[in-house]
C-alpha cells in the first residue's frame, strides 16, 4: 500500500542526489539538492513523520537553499546562471562510495529483525511536542545555545575585514639585498 | 516498505554524498554533499521512528536538523572568508594554516 508512493520518492530523491554531485554547474546542483530534499520530506511523510517534513520543507528548502544560492552569488564571478563546478578523481571516489554501499548494505541484510511491522503507532506532533520540551528538554537547550552561539559566529567570521591584505610582507628579505636594491 | 529497505536508501544517499565530497573542488558544492549525507542520516532516523514506535525518532531528527542548520550557515562564512583572502573557492587553494 506504501510501497508505490515510497518507491516514487525513493527513485526522485536518489536520482537528483546524483545530479547533485555529478551536474557540472554549480546553481543546477543547488536546485537539483533542493528536489533531493524535496523527495526526503516526501519520504518523510511517507513514513508517517508528517512534522519532520514540514520542517524540512519549511527549514531546508527555504532556509538552507536560500542560504547556499546566496552563497554560490556572491563568492563567484558568474555570468548569469552559468557558474562551473569542476570535480575530479572520478574513478576512485566511484570505487570508494560503491565500496562503502555494499558494506553498509551488507550490513543490513545480515542484520536480523529489520523485516518487522512497526511496532507501534506514529508519534503525533503533540507527541514529539511533548519529548522536546520533556524528557529531552535539556538537549533541546543546548541545542538552542549551539544555534545561537553558531549564528552569531558565522556573522562574526563572515564580517572579518579582508584577512590577507599583503600576503607576501612577512617573507624575510636580507638586508643586504635591501641595501644594494637602495644602491 | 520494510526498514531495511529504508535503511539501503539511506546509504545509497549517503553513499552518494561521500562520492561528491570526493570528487568535488568548489567549496560549496562539497558543503552541498554534506548536506546530502546528513539527510541521509536524518531519514535512518525517521525510518526507526516509524518502525520501532514513539518519538524519540523524529525528535532525534530534529535536533540533527538544528546541527545542520548550524553547520551550513558556520561553513558558508568560512567559504566566504575563504573568497575574501583567495579570490576563489577551491578546497585546493586551502593549503596553508596561516598567512
Amino acid at each position: 500500500m506504501e510501497s508505490i508512493p515510497f518507491g516514487l520518492a525513493a527513485l526522485v530523491t536518489l536520482f537528483s542526489a546524483l545530479r547533485v554531485v555529478r551536474s557540472p554547474n554549480l546553481v543546477h546542483a543547488a536546485l537539483w539538492l533542493g528536489l533531493a530534499l524535496l523527495g526526503t520530506a516526501a519520504l518523510f511523510a511517507v513514513l508517517g513523520a508528517s512534522f519532520l517534513a514540514g520542517v524540512q520543507v519549511l527549514l531546508y528548502i527555504g532556509g538552507v537553499m536560500t542560504l547556499t544560492l546566496v552563497g554560490i552569488m556572491i563568492t563567484r564571478r558568474h555570468d548569469g546562471l552559468n557558474v562551473p563546478a569542476e570535480s575530479i578523481g572520478h574513478v576512485r571516489a566511484g570505487v570508494v562510495s560503491v565500496a562503502l554501499f555494499a558494506v553498509l548494505a551488507w550490513a543490513i541484510s545480515a542484520t536480523p529483525g529489520l523485516d518487522a511491522a512497526p511496532l507501534g503507532p506514529d508519534a503525533t506532533t503533540q507527541d514529539i511536542g511533548h519529548a522536546l520540551v520533556g524528557t529531552h528538554v535539556l538537549a533541546f537547550e543546548v541545542v538552542s545555545m549551539l544555534l545561537l552561539a553558531a549564528m552569531l559566529g558565522a556573522i562574526v567570521i563572515a564580517r572579518r575585514k579582508d584577512p590577507a591584505p599583503h600576503a607576501v610582507t612577512h617573507l624575510h628579505v636580507p638586508a643586504t639585498a635591501v641595501r644594494e636594491a637602495a644602491e | 516498505m520494510t526498514l531495511s529497505s529504508c535503511l539501503v536508501l539511506a546509504s545509497a544517499l549517503f553513499s552518494i554524498g561521500i562520492y561528491g565530497l570526493l570528487t568535488r573542488r568548489q567549496a560549496i558544492a562539497v558543503l552541498l554533499s554534506v548536506e546530502l549525507m546528513a539527510n541521509a542520516a536524518n531519514l535512518v532516523f525517521a525510518s526507526f521512528g516509524h518502525f520501532r514506535g514513539g518519538p524519540t525518532g523524529q525528535t532525534f531528527a530534529l535536533f540533527a536538523v538544528a546541527l545542520t542548520v548550524a553547520e551550513v550557515a558556520v561553513g558558508l562564512a568560512l567559504v566566504i572568508l575563504f573568497y575574501r583572502s583567495h579570490g576563489d573557492t577551491q578546497v585546493d587553494l586551502a593549503r596553508e594554516l596561516r598567512q
